[in-house]
């Protein structure tokens, strides 16, 4: 039996420790937002974060969240209104939208950590989330609106 | 005159011992020159019967090759992003190494890198203190002169304010002993982790020389 928690709830679990996170939170516990996309680490799809660090679910096993807090992209923000989820809509920044729970967690950490990034840090952030649509100028532009969103 | 004579010969020798006295001088500047590079041999690294500068470079031509193979020079890179693979390319993605060399925001190391290898080939190799060198200490190895490395290793103010205690320490370091279980696909250094050991030791037992060049 393991427990996590995962957006402040508490699951008891039957699963080998072995297994990747991404698919205990997919398969198991139903929480779809998260994506699959390269399976090591690769791309940022599966980006949840795990005691506020933006950790690559696909490769972490499952051993490695327990004691820890688990947040996904369901469990971001209580309706939706995470500064970068408004952002997000503000800008229409999403095209077929499989990466941006991805781009968004990870943009969730930067923004935690620097409330005012410049173009340079929001490469610095987001370098190691991919998006095949190519929506990289509109996640840099929602990402400083969230800024100021976030000052407000 | 006789009293000038036998104060001439008196005066003779002294002089001999005074010119003696400053070649020896010469000779230790020239010493405490290297030692000066060498800072943390000062004191700790024996420099009387254990020291062998013959043995001590010989031993470091080894050490050399194993610090400037990629999974030892990879993360000591020159720029701000490590270096990966067999080629050492620039590390994909582009993370950068931060203040404390654990890379920013959502580009920590730790967010890939997990504490033990993921299984598979192009995964990424795990440990629990993977990290480039903090930017205030970066520990360059790429690009460095098999002198010029050798010298920053036994410099206290370069090498992480390791003295030699630490730095023979270092050698069975989880991190150091990674490079040799790195994970499917990976070459492995030059020489076995024992053999390391045992070059690495013994070029800093016998006085961490560094080489001529």
């Amino acid at each position: 039996m393991i427990t996590l928690n995962i957006n402040t709830k508490t699951y008891n679990i039957e699963v080998d420790p072995d297994t990747p996170l991404l698919w205990v939170l997919r398969d198991v516990i139903n929480l779809v937002g998260t994506k699959y996309g390269c399976g090591v680490a690769q791309c940022g799809a599966c980006v949840v974060h795990l005691n506020g660090e933006a950790v690559r679910s696909c490769v972490t096993k499952v051993s490695r969240a327990v004691g820890k807090k688990v947040v996904t992209i369901e469990g971001l923000s209580a309706n939706n209104d995470h500064p970068l989820q408004k952002a997000w809509i503000e800008k229409d920044v999403s095209q077929c939208g499989y990466c941006q729970a991805g781009q968004i967690m990870s943009a969730a950490v930067l923004l935690k950590e620097n409330k005012n990034p410049t173009d340079q840090d929001i490469d610095n952030a987001m370098a190691g989330n991919i998006c095949r649509c190519g929506t990289y100028l509109r996640i840099k532009s929602a990402i400083h609106l969230a800024a100021e969103m976030q000052k407000k | 005159m006789k009293q000038y004579s036998s104060k001439r010969r008196y005066f003779l020798p002294v002089r001999m011992v005074m010119v003696m006295a400053v070649i020896t001088l010469l000779i230790g500047a020239a010493n405490s020159a290297f030692m000066a590079d060498n800072s943390v041999t000062g004191k700790e690294i024996p420099q009387g019967k254990s020291a062998d500068s013959i043995a001590s470079v010989k031993a470091f031509a080894e050490v050399y090759r194993v610090l400037m193979s990629p999974r030892c020079m990879n993360c000591h890179p020159a720029g701000e992003v490590p270096l990966q693979g067999d080629d050492s390319h620039l590390h994909s993605m582009a993370p950068k190494r931060g203040n404390d060399g654990h890379g920013l925001y959502a580009m920590k190391c730790g967010n890939c890198h997990q504490p033990e290898n993921t299984p598979g080939v192009h995964t990424p190799p795990g440990n629990p203190k993977w990290a480039l060198p903090p930017s205030n200490m970066k520990m360059v190895f790429e690009g460095k002169k098999a002198r010029e490395l050798a010298l920053q290793i036994m410099d206290y103010n370069r090498n992480g304010h390791k003295n030699k205690a630490a730095l023979i320490e270092h050698a069975r370091d989880t991190l150091v002993k990674a490079a040799w279980n790195m994970g499917e696909g990976r070459k492995p250094p030059p020489l076995p982790y024992n053999e390391f050991v045992k070059v690495w030791d013994t070029w800093i037992e016998k006085g961490g020389y560094a080489p001529k060049q």
